[in-house]
């Protein structure tokens, strides 16, 4: 190249057009997965989601002992079951034939993985949301119903693949779900169950 | 204006020369129509791709029309498919063509795949072939799961639900990725709008981009035919395959005949038999969609059940997804698979023609059972069909390369109808 700029030589410099060209490809790259951002994003829950996913409450003393009730909260159904004493009990004699007795597989709150999956052991709060695909499970309380087999204990049944689960949400052996109903954060104040805030470490213990 | 005495003068004048020098149409009547050279031995199995483009077409127009009457929500979905059916002018007959049409779609797009596997159209060097038109099925999968969402009815909610819910298998990001799906926590007005825009914007789209793809492939080799032979090797003096004959007007005559009983076909379902018992169209859609109550027992429509079959034969859920998706994703693999030296059936030797039988009864074997419900005795023969199904593919390496195969003719076995 001249002094005054005129260029007089015809070689390409391939070295040099080779790295400007990796160079341009790789910021352009670089811009195009930045440019992603806002629009996989906006398929993320929009605010009113989150604003309506709010935490709910529930008055306790409404429910009966040996009843359910079902709340909705995030736009699934939280199951709350009043456990009855031979309800507890029941929950002791079946662990052989459990995916995960003890719930080290599934997910639940910390305050929530004990042997009767709760808070206060009489108040079993789930996600009713099958962890197999997401159907519903159904509510089949009553031990030993005909479908069920004689040693049924009590528990529900999902009607979409046949999973089974006991009175803590705890899955069955043989049923296609591989780990236990999710339970969601919630605490008890009182007799005021409010769903979507964690028990403080103190109401756990 | 056209002077003969002049090499360079143009050939066509008026008109239709105006447009045939600013659009190479005289080019492309002449390598793709009139100078298309296709194999003169097809058979009754070769209707159906340009059955599969015509009920692309057929879904694109009666789409179209839906979606100037349907009104995407939460809210409104569900009833203005039912003022569609009851209300718009004809709207029933644009509704029903549209969804017996999916059916149809994915009955010949089955017997078009079938038909490849049979004479391992496949085979090199129609690989790329195959993966556009494996990738035309994946998007039309996506495409009918979507669409079967619109309606809004309370299998359009649970079969969403249940799809949507095995991505939720995948370890460690599952969770945040179905969420980011639905874009709620639950399947809800945002999903069913995001389903909306994909199932009538992005897929087409991508669809129609696929099948451009995939004829250019094909046409770039020519296609196969029922003796698996490349009739490009045996060329007369001026250099047209001697067993080719040209694409128009044989075979667009032809394939005219098929499409139209193919739309006779249509037109007795979908004036008749619409749902087909069910089948094309299950019970519960017609009830609006309902969180609270899961239908008795959900099945996806016909087209998918050989997989959910397999989904729910696995004990595990993790590997039950895992294998659904791993059978459908095996049909990519067959290329390489497929490791004997001929192409058609009619050459192979008697394991791949066991083997292909085996392949298609099981895969038929699980569209019924998976349209059962997940108990007893259909959970344990779901179990047997699943592992012969995978048999089929993954032994193929072995078979086709143990077996004896037959001496594979100079020329096509051709017999003109007397």
């Amino acid at each position: 190249m001249a002094d005054n700029g005129v260029i007089t030589d015809d070689s390409v410099d391939t070295s040099r057009r080779k790295f400007l060209t990796t160079a341009t490809v790789a910021l352009g790259a670089a811009g195009a997965a930045f440019a992603l951002v806002p629009f996989v994003s906006s398929w993320k829950p929009s605010e009113r989601a989150r604003a309506l996913g709010a935490p709910t409450d529930l008055d306790l003393a409404k429910v009966e002992p040996g009843q359910m009730t079902i709340l909705t909260w995030r736009k699934q159904q939280i199951y709350v079951v009043k456990r009855t004493p031979e309800m507890l009990a029941s929950l002791a004699n079946h662990d052989a034939r459990l995916k995960d007795p003890q719930s080290e597989k599934s997910e639940q709150p910390e305050y929530a993985k004990n042997a009767s999956r709760a808070v206060r052991p009489d108040v079993l709060v789930l996600i009713g949301v099958c962890t197999h695909l997401g159907c519903l499970p159904k509510q089949r309380f009553e031990p030993g119903v005909a479908e069920l087999g004689a040693d049924w204990p009590g528990g529900f049944f999902c009607p979409c693949h046949g999973s089974r689960f006991d009175l803590a949400g705890r899955v069955f052996e043989g049923s296609p779900a591989s780990v236990n109903l999710r339970i969601p954060p919630y605490q008890i104040a009182g007799e005021t169950l409010t769903v979507g805030v964690d028990s403080s470490q103190k109401g756990a213990a | 204006m056209a002077n003969p005495s002049n090499p360079n003068a143009p050939k066509y004048t008026g008109l239709k020369g105006w447009f045939y020098d600013r659009l190479p149409i005289a080019e492309f009547i002449d390598t793709q129509l009139t100078g298309y050279f296709a194999p003169k031995n097809f058979n009754f199995w070769y209707y159906f791709g340009v059955l599969s483009l015509v009920a692309l077409v057929l879904q694109l127009v009666t789409g179209i029309f839906l979606t100037m009457f349907y009104k995407v929500g939460e809210a409104t979905a569900f009833d203005s498919v039912e003022f569609i059916m009851r209300e718009v002018q004809f709207g029933w007959l644009i509704r029903y063509l549209h969804s017996t049409g999916a059916s149809f779609f994915f009955i010949v797009v089955y017997l078009h795949m079938f038909r490849a596997m049979l004479y391992g159209s496949y085979k090199r060097p129609r690989e790329l072939l195959w993966l556009f038109g494996m990738a035309v099925y994946l998007a039309l999968m996506a495409e009918a799961f979507m669409g079967y969402v619109l309606p809004w009815g309370n299998m359009s909610f649970w079969g969403a639900q249940v799809i949507v819910n095995l991505f939720s298998t995948i370890p460690a990001i599952g969770g945040p990725l179905v969420e980011w799906i639905r874009g709620d926590y639950g399947i809800a007005d945002a999903t069913l709008n995001r389903f909306f825009s994909l199932h009538v914007v992005a897929v087409p789209l991508a669809l129609i981009l696929l099948v451009v793809l995939h004829l250019v492939a094909l046409r770039h080799h020519g296609s196969n035919n029922p003796d698996g032979i490349e009739i490009k090797k045996n060329l007369d003096k001026s250099g047209k395959p001697v067993d080719g004959i040209p694409f128009h007007p044989y075979y667009t005559v032809k394939d005219l005949v098929g499409v139209g009983v193919f739309l006779i076909a249509l037109a007795i379902v979908v004036f008749f038999v619409p749902t087909l018992g069910g089948l094309f169209l299950e019970g519960p859609n017609f009830e609006p969609a309902n969180p609270l109550s899961t239908p008795e027992h959900i099945a996806p429509v016909w087209y998918f059940t050989p997989y959910y079959a397999i989904l729910r034969a696995v004990p595990d859920q993790q590997l039950g997804a895992l294998l659904m998706f791993l059978a459908v994703a095996a049909f990519i693999f067959l290329p390489w698979l497929d490791r004997s030296p001929v192409k058609s059936i009619r050459y192979k030797g008697w394991m791949s023609k066991l083997a292909l039988t085996v392949f298609a009864v099981s895969f038929i074997a699980l569209g019924y059972l998976g349209l059962q419900p997940a108990e007893g005795v259909y959970v344990f023969y779901a179990r047997v069909f699943a592992v012969l199904y995978f048999a089929f593919f993954f032994l193929m390496p072995f078979y086709t390369r143990m077996e004896q195969t037959k001496p594979v003719p100079e020329r096509l076995t051709y017999h003109a109808h007397a």
